[in-house]
């Protein structure tokens, strides 16, 4: 080692690249220096690309509400497209709308963080931990101003991921227009094909409750007579999304999530 | 050296191809070529990674420890494949989401971490820059094959554009299910692996053994 350290003309780091390869101390080196430019670097990538990929993400939720509510066309401008929506925020646990947060910039999955903007669930099917007491809606409406359809936000977990979608509803409250889920990290090929639009379009048409009122909507492999207007063909070879799909469905649109709203948009409360 | 470094880059293609000779990278050939588009940015994203991954490899390899050797190409490898997700993230989202977990095992892909150990601890690094390059694009090449079969055969387009009118859409065509599911890529793949071989008969695997006839004694 004297002799290195006497060497007037090696530096720090040209000490450590006359090491032997194998010695411990040039490992050691090795390893870190590696992981610390390896993670510089990363980490430089994903700070300076997040406000583009956040835009993205925006972007690519406003297409899905489109999409979910049959508008979107390819090529549209989806930002201007978007604004024929009316986003409102609705308090889950009355039903009503409420202006305690800007719907236009209200983070639903952000505030179910929030301590004090959300309640933890004891009973929860939908394995979302806690939940949010506003969300967003987006309501969309005709030429003269009645309501037509509305979207609500709905997510839960399925085998891997939580599942981030939309479902929309036509104006009286029961009626599926179409559900479509625009994040999840399913298996794809099995419960991926959540995405698939043959799947997707079996949604439209069906109603939640029947005429006593009960939630019935499912998503089964099998369906009982009498219920075809209630049931949703399961996927095959992934039986675990498919129950959290029907999972999270019947939770937000049961008691625990929109139905309370729903019977106030029903009856024309709000 | 110009000769050598055709070589490197031409080679892969079809005599050293990583897919159909060394049947490296299967799996993700299998999942990523229902769509043509979806190949592609895949094609790239290897190349990209296996021609950077085997150049700073190669810069690095006479301080790379033995001991820790692996480990040092994974970091440099894994680093680069989140670069890759991240730009798509940005740049290319709606592919991204369609490619999803798939970017992120090209940590995975024997292709990249095979040229690794096999070219690049051993060359210099512009060499192994471009040896990465060829193989990637080796890998790329079957994955365009795969997908052209498979989404002209499987949607009826290519790139997206309609070719054959299918049924659904009113037309004559009536698609193969079959192609849009990651088994036909086995198929696919077998089939191109026995066409190579019969052109090119020198790629045919000496037999390990031989069945041996008693019926002389």
């Amino acid at each position: 080692m004297s002799d290195m350290s006497n060497d007037p003309k090696g530096g720090f780091i040209a000490r450590f690249k006359a090491l032997p390869t194998d010695s411990i101390p040039k490992t050691i080196f090795v390893a870190v220096a590696v992981c610390l430019v390896a993670s510089m670097i990363v980490s430089v990538a994903a700070v300076s690309l997040r406000p583009v990929q956040e835009a993205n993400k925006l972007l690519d939720k406003q297409k899905n509400i489109l999409q979910v509510a049959g508008l979107y066309e390819d090529g549209m401008n989806v930002a201007e497209a978007f604004s024929q929506f009316e986003p409102r925020v609705v308090e889950i646990e009355t039903g009503t709308y409420t202006d305690v947060v800007d719907a236009t910039t209200f983070d639903d999955i952000g505030a179910a963080s929030d301590p004090t903007m959300s309640v933890e669930l004891d009973d929860d099917p939908a394995g979302i931990g806690r939940q949010s007491k506003y969300a967003t809606v987006y309501l969309l409406k005709d030429d003269a101003g009645n309501l037509d359809k509305v979207i609500l936000p709905i997510y839960g977990y399925g085998l891997w991921s939580t599942l981030y979608g939309f479902i929309a509803l036509e104006e009286n409250g029961n009626d599926i227009y179409g559900l479509q889920f625009y994040d999840h990290a399913e298996t794809p090929g099995l419960g991926g094909e959540v995405d698939n639009p043959r799947w997707k379009t079996q949604w439209s048409g069906k109603k939640l409750r029947d005429d006593q009122g009960d939630l019935k909507i499912t998503v089964s492999k099998t369906t009982a007579t009498g219920q075809e207007a209630h049931h949703v063909d399961a996927l095959a070879g992934a039986t675990l999304t498919s129950v959290g799909v029907d999972n999270l469905v019947r939770f937000w649109m049961g008691q625990q999530g929109f139905a309370p709203y729903l019977e106030n948009l029903a009856g024309g409360n709000v | 050296m110009a000769q050598k470094t055709k070589e490197l880059l031409v080679d892969p293609l079809v005599d050293n191809n990583p897919i159909t000779l060394q049947v490296l990278g299967i799996c993700s050939a299998l999942a990523v070529t229902s769509s043509l588009q979806v190949a592609f940015v895949m094609t790239l994203a290897v190349t990209a990674v296996t021609g950077l991954s085997s150049f700073f490899i190669s810069t690095l390899r006479n301080h790379i420890p033995s001991s820790i050797r692996i480990i040092v190409q994974m970091v440099i490898i894994a680093s680069l494949v989140i670069l890759v997700d991240q730009i798509l993230k940005a740049y290319a989202f709606q592919i991204s989401k369609t490619l999803s977990v798939f970017v992120g095992l090209i940590i995975t892909n024997c292709i990249v971490m095979g040229r690794a150990e096999a070219f690049a601890m051993k060359n210099p690094p512009v060499a192994s820059l471009i040896d990465g390059i060829g193989n990637g694009l080796g890998y790329g090449l079957i994955l365009m094959l795969v997908g052209v079969i498979r989404e002209l055969f499987g949607s009826g387009s290519l790139f997206g554009v309609t070719i054959l009118q299918t049924v659904n859409n009113g037309g004559w065509y009536v698609p193969n299910g079959l192609l849009l599911l990651p088994p036909s890529a086995f198929f696919v793949i077998g089939l191109l692996i026995w066409a190579f071989r019969s052109w090119k008969p020198e790629q045919v695997e000496a037999r390990e053994y031989k069945i041996q006839s008693v019926e002389a004694h």
